[in-house]
């Protein structure tokens, strides 16, 4: 019976804009003003709600090996290892790689208490993050939030211009560093704004608003494949 | 649009925000004391200044944290931006520069 259970989950799963793949590609733009947009689906996110300083904060930080952010706009780690990105004063949002291990415990066909187990979480480090809170006794929360928010990535040279089409922040180099996030709108759109590096952006929409917003964005791109008007 | 110094994000477009209306209104001692008419002047009736308000309001779109501002509902001039569970910061009484009637 126990060889029958499935435990890759992978091939089931479908990210919001699978079905934009190539329609991003085509928009994308190469040459002198280029802009490119991609979807990186499946990153593992993870909303943090603890107080700073704390105990269960200090424990939470030496499992992700990431300090937590201290204020507004800053991001700790690495975009491409585990990052942690400021969303409150108490609340951190973090993002790593996709990675998915179905724990024993899920598999198992014993019949269990509703909220036995620590976490329903496939991703191991969110696991360990729910059991390093779980030891204290301070009030926090860790919860898998991966399917929340799909992440498009915006890069190349005329990125920022594309952006600020439809976002009021001054993303200016000398006001937005790379490696600074936050949370505000696209268009109409809540998102969290994230420039990895200095011509490559992300942008993390919901799920349900993310085929808006990777229409909205390949809008914008579309001036740049012609010359500029003097 | 207003621009709303966020006590946490700085100053953003009012889009971000979700209004709250007037601050400083306590939820009563015993609710289920009150006449209908009483439970009602708490549920409904404001102070509608015209001047200085007191107002709550969500950065919704940002770090989603509830704050009060000092507004003023005749110019929409933010004077104040506090804490939640501060109280009411004095300012110095500014005397009324509105004409009396106002636009109708």
């Amino acid at each position: 019976m126990a060889d029958q259970l499935l435990t890759d989950i992978t091939r089931f799963r479908r990210s919001p804009l699978a079905r934009l793949h190539d329609r991003m590609t085509a928009a994308s733009v190469t040459g002198a003003r280029d802009v490119a947009l991609r979807e990186i689906p499946f990153l593992n996110m993870v909303g943090i709600r603890v107080r700073p300083g704390s105990a269960a904060a200090e424990a939470l930080a030496a499992v992700a090996e990431v300090p937590l952010p201290a204020a507004h706009g800053a991001v700790t780690g690495d975009p491409d290892g585990v990052a942690v990105v400021w969303q409150g004063p108490d609340e951190f949002l973090l993002v790593s790689q996709d990675e998915t291990v179905v724990p024993l415990e899920l598999t198992e066909t014993a019949d269990r208490e509703p909220g036995a187990l620590i976490s329903l979480s496939t991703h191991p480090l969110t696991t360990q993050l729910c059991r390093a809170l779980a030891g204290h006794q301070e009030s926090g929360q860790v919860v898998d939030l991966s399917a929340n928010r799909t992440t498009l990535e915006l890069s190349g040279h005329c990125a920022r211009a594309v952006l600020e089409k439809g976002c009021h922040l001054d993303l200016h180099p000398r006001v937005f560093e790379v490696g600074t996030a936050v949370s505000t709108t696209l268009g109409p759109v809540q998102v969290i704004l994230w420039r990895t590096a200095e011509r490559t952006w992300r942008i993390m929409p919901r799920a349900s608003f993310a085929e808006y917003v990777a229409h909205w964005l390949m809008d914008a791109m579309t001036e740049f494949a012609s010359s500029e008007v003097p | 649009m207003l621009l709303i110094e966020c006590p946490n994000c700085g100053p953003r477009d009012e889009t971000e925000y979700h209004y709250g209306g007037e601050a400083h209104v306590p939820y009563p001692e015993d609710p289920s004391q009150l006449s209908d008419k009483e439970w009602a002047e708490y549920l409904f009736y404001r102070s509608n200044p015209k001047g200085l308000l007191a107002e709550r309001w969500a950065h919704t779109t940002g770090c989603r944290r509830w704050f009060n501002v000092l507004r003023d509902t005749v110019t929409y001039e933010i004077k104040a931006v506090y804490a939640i569970g501060e109280p009411r910061p004095a300012l110095q009484a500014d005397p009324p520069q509105h004409p009396r009637g106002g636009t109708r």
